[in-house]
């Protein structure tokens, strides 16, 4: 039913992606009527900014220094982020599929009916959970909190998830498991303060620039930086050590940095002792790690394993931070744990200068995860398998126990359900799944077999073009609400503009489905505001408690870190102070995981290592940054990236076409040599569409734990095509 | 002057104190935020004013933010044959005066930082004057101001001499000439003046793809990852590629 009627031109021609190097109409250099102190829309820092707005349009910006994480300082995303509101291809008016050719536009009403119509005729014909729902990170926490509710309460389907799914699930998960709560332990002001930093896959610099300069001032007060990557990304350019670890052997890494600690008497025993459980398990597991052996399974260097473990091991304050690198694996959670196995033997935890982090990719990774958009979760961090959880939610909601739907399938288990004809119909807000889960054929397989989708997204994403109904929602900037920021500060967006034409602010567009769904009096808010204080109200007394928080408070304040249980109470910047963790026994637990290999390792027949990841220049599936002029001549195309080692053997230059082949389907694009990457491993950027999605090869197999899908590793092979395509083909920027 | 703790500056000091430019490529991580922003100058809007590229890409990811150096005795004014190009009370060297350039592109070809651009669709040489319109009002160079890694820093040399690794220099020895500069370029802190040798531009010459010459790379940061070294990398694994 779903499948494209238009050429990939004629979607290309009236939706985009047209990168547009000036907004409609031109460039507005006149004075704005106002400045808008908000935040950026794109990754976890959130970092502070002004938006300059004429007439109710955004016509640029001004640093605004006095935000205390970023002080003025922007990306090159921050710097042109700016562009979308008044951008050609934004979305002014909903849209219906039109049988025969690409979509129609269509009355709000129209679209609200139609939806409604499919979603009550589905769910009757088939159960409430053969209806999904799909949400994302990069929306407020006002939005995470409705969509939980709105599938709970109007929808009664088990079926919703986000894409944090395939972001931030394995260090939550792991956080949850060590430490008893998700969020980073310490705020990014204890970077400087820390005399050893290492970085687990991060490729910090481009991915969340800002902390590059926290990064330099900690190097400046006498740290040593120690990288952990198979590239040499531009943070790794100037590290005191590099440990290039072969793709998917993270968490062997760690044992083998620990072996060393122990052999040498670096970790803290009365800390140990006093502050932790499951020591035992994890010293004679740790114990076979030799340095040797530990070289053998991950690539590195014994002689770089024992240099790491004396930086590490004698320091006197220390950070560890990591991101996707070791987080998007088959055993992602379990690398996580072994990395905070390292944070804990040291006890350099919970005091200025030492701790630990994990870095969130989309712009609300960290509040996105804490209102109940995900599968096993209820407002304020709560459990959907606890009975007392259900039960204060149903109560404070107002509905019956057991109408809240029990836990349902992960994001990549609902595009696998719909691909096995289990679930019928979708609805997504902000979620691009055809370029950002793995195996994107199969997902396009699955999209074909949906008897109705509706998708909520201000620009037409390469999803949405299999939808039955489009909805045009809002801009970061055409809203106001929180977001929560990597650090677990909540912080205020505010509203610059309001959306163009017909579109409608995303809440809005729910509430209205909720209301004509019969569930009215649980959907009927007049402002983002009151969203907040019922969400707040929803999370108090729970494991994420924001509910000494108010708007006021949060502008007032430059953000509030939770958990903030009162409105006197100050926020609570540094988790964990005096060994204090939030399991019920108060103590931190170490894992014991032993090293697995991934869930597709290199052979006879496929025997380079693919991974893959993204560019300073774009963000995520591209949705928005494909659009903007300036950050596609930045990187207009993906490359592949590979060693000259390895080109020279398979008599590949410099911009020679390539394909790169997995048992999954194959790539065709440019070769960039280059001696910053592993020679067994090939990498490519993965935020573009259709025959450019790096998805396309990637393997959709999942943690067990927190279902996020193997994007760092799997095997492929690489052959050349032919010598580039033109001699103007970009390979440098 | 800053946290201590911290080490980071605070506002209200870099207002009141003078304050000065200093460039650090060896801080760069090459994400054009000062290119994207310098074109968002009303003045000159979708035209940058500074550029920033690779060193070399293939054999590492250093890159390199070039803004104007603001020379004492700029050489692109001198070699300028219609007196386009001037420089104002505080040293600051302006793009050409439009009535005055005849495109003829010497200061091009003369600057020894590779700073003006021939801008032909105007038919003017154009160039970074370090924000004249923000820095005249108290307020930071753009590219300064949104610079993530602080490779670009305006603010005053108390701070940097404080809390910076670097020492920063204003002198330049290209051949026979000695160019002095306003804009200050973060180097060892050893280093008071640049030399700058065809050799510094051809590190890799004459080297097999796999014998890095570590001699070349002596005065880096000891252990920092090298990638024209293929000994960073794991050599049983490339061997059986």
């Amino acid at each position: 039913m779903a499948t494209l009627n238009l050429t990939e031109q004629e979607y290309i021609d009236r939706y985009g992606p047209n990168p547009a190097h000036t907004p409609a109409g031109g460039w507005d250099n006149r004075q704005p009527d106002k400045l808008v102190k908000t935040h950026c829309c794109f990754c976890g820092v959130q970092c502070g900014i002004q938006l300059k707005v004429k007439e109710n349009k955004v016509i640029g910006f001004e640093p605004w220094e006095e935000f205390p994480v970023n002080r003025g300082k922007l990306c090159p995303k921050g710097v042109k982020r700016y562009m979308q509101n008044e951008h050609p291809d934004r979305l002014k008016a909903h849209l219906i599929r039109s049988l025969d050719h690409g979509f129609r536009e269509a009355s709000f009403d129209e679209a609200l009916d139609k939806t409604v119509a499919e979603i009550q005729r589905i769910q009757g014909a088939y159960g409430k959970d053969a209806f999904a729902f799909l949400g994302g990170a990069s929306m407020t926490n006002e939005k995470a909190y409705l969509n939980g509710k709105f599938a709970r309460v109007a929808l009664q389907t088990a079926n919703i998830d986000y894409n944090g799914r395939l972001c931030m699930v394995s260090a939550g998960a792991a956080n949850k498991l060590a430490f008893g709560v998700d969020r980073s332990a310490n705020p990014w002001s204890d970077i400087p303060q820390a005399k050893v930093i290492i970085l687990a896959g991060t490729n910090l610099a481009e991915c969340f620039p800002i902390l590059t300069d926290y990064v330099w001032r900690a190097r400046d007060n006498g740290a040593k930086i120690i990288v952990i990557d198979p590239r040499i990304t531009p943070i790794a350019r100037t590290a005191d050590l590099f440990l290039p670890v072969r793709p998917g052997r993270d968490n062997a890494l760690a044992h083998g940095i620990l072996h060393v600690l122990v052999q040498r008497s670096w970790i803290d025993e009365s800390f140990i002792a006093n502050h932790t459980s499951g020591w035992e398990n994890l010293e004679s597991l740790v114990a076979e790690y030799t340095p040797e052996k530990t070289e053998q399974i991950t690539g590195v260097p014994a002689q770089s394993i024992v240099a790491a473990a004396e930086l590490w091991g004698p320091a006197e304050t220390s950070m560890l931070l990591h991101a996707r690198g070791i987080e998007h694996h088959t055993k992602g959670v379990e690398n996580v744990l072994s990395y905070i196995n390292l944070v804990l033997a040291s006890g350099r935890i919970g005091k200025p200068g030492s701790g630990y982090g994990t870095i969130t990719g989309q712009g609300n990774g960290q509040g996105g995860r804490e209102h109940g958009q995900r599968c096993n979760q209820l407002p304020g961090g709560r459990d959907i398998n606890s009975p007392p959880h259900r039960q204060h939610i149903a109560e404070f909601w107002g509905v019956e126990e057991t109408s809240i739907p029990q836990e349902g399938l992960t994001a990549c288990e609902i595009i696998d359900a719909i691909e096995a004809g289990q679930i019928k119909g979708l609805l997504s807000i902000s979620f691009n799944p055809l370029v950002s889960i793995p195996d994107s054929e199969r997902t396009r397989a699955a999209l074909e077999k949906l008897e109705f989708y509706g998708a909520i997204d201000f620009f037409m994403n390469e999803t949405a073009r299999h939808a039955d109904v489009v909805f045009a929602g809002s801009l970061q900037e055409e809203d106001e609400g929180t977001v929560t920021t990597g650090e677990g500060r909540c912080v205020r967006l505010h509203n610059s503009v309001s959306p163009p034409g017909d579109a409608r602010r995303d809440w809005e567009i729910i509430c209205r489905l909720g209301q004509k769904l019969g569930q009215e009096k649980h959907f009927s808010y007049d402002k983002a505001g009151q969203i907040f204080e019922e969400l707040t109200a929803a999370s108090k007394g729970g494991p994420i408690d924001y509910s000494g928080m108010t708007y006021q408070r949060i502008e007032d304040e430059m953000g509030i870190f939770w958990p903030c249980p009162a409105p006197d109470h100050p926020g609570t910047p540094r988790l964990f102070e005096n060994g204090k963790f939030h399991h019920p026994d108060g103590r931190a637990k170490f894992h014991a995981y032993p090293y697995r290999p991934p869930a597709e390792d290199i052979d006879s027949e496929f025997p380079l290592f693919f991974t893959s990841g993204r560019v300073v220049s774009q963000y995520l599936s591209g949705t928005q940054t494909r659009r903007i002029g300036g950050l596609v001549d930045q990187y207009p195309e993906p490359l592949c990236e590979m060693h000259p080692l390895l080109a020279k053997k398979l008599g590949i230059e410099d911009g020679d076409r390539v394909r790169v082949v997995t048992r999954r389907g194959d790539i065709e694009l440019p070769a960039q040599i280059v001696r910053s990457i592993r020679p067994d491993t090939l990498f490519i950027p993965y935020h573009w569409a259709g025959k450019k999605a790096a998805n396309r090869i990637t393997n959709r197999a999942l943690d067990p734990i927190s279902k996020i899908p193997e994007f760092k590793v799997c095997a492929c092979r690489v052959e050349k095509i032919g010598p580039p395509e033109n001699a103007s083909t970009s390979h440098g920027q | 002057m800053a946290s201590d703790l911290t080490n980071e500056p605070s506002a209200d000091v870099e207002a009141e104190e003078e304050v000065e430019f200093f460039l650090d490529p060896s801080r760069c991580i090459g994400c054009q935020a000062c290119v994207q922003a310098c074109a968002e100058c009303d003045t000159h809007r979708g035209h940058a004013m500074i550029h920033l590229e690779y060193v070399d890409r293939p054999t590492g990811v250093q890159t390199a933010p070039v803004v104007c150096m603001h020379c004492e005795d700029p050489t692109c004014a001198k070699v300028c044959p219609a007196d386009a190009i001037k420089q104002d009370d505080e040293g600051k060297v302006h793009t050409a005066a439009k009535p005055r350039c005849v495109a003829c592109s010497n200061c091009v070809l003369a600057c020894p930082f590779g700073v003006p651009k021939m801008h032909a669709e105007f038919d003017l040489m154009m160039k970074c004057d370090m924000c004249y319109d923000r820095t005249s009002m108290g307020k930071k160079p753009m590219c300064a101001t949104v610079c993530p890694s602080g490779a670009l820093y305006y603010g005053p040399r108390a701070y940097v001499e404080k809390y910076r690794q670097e020492s920063p220099t204003r002198e330049f020895h290209f051949g026979a000439q000695t160019v002095k500069t306003k804009v200050n370029m973060m180097t060892s802190p050893e280093v008071k003046a640049l030399p700058f040798d065809v050799l510094d531009f051809l590190p890799w010459e004459g080297e097999s793809e796999t014998d890095a010459s570590e001699d070349l790379f002596a005065t880096i940061r000891s252990g920092a990852p090298n990638a024209a070294s293929a000994a960073v990398w794991d050599h049983a694994l490339t061997e059986h590629l």
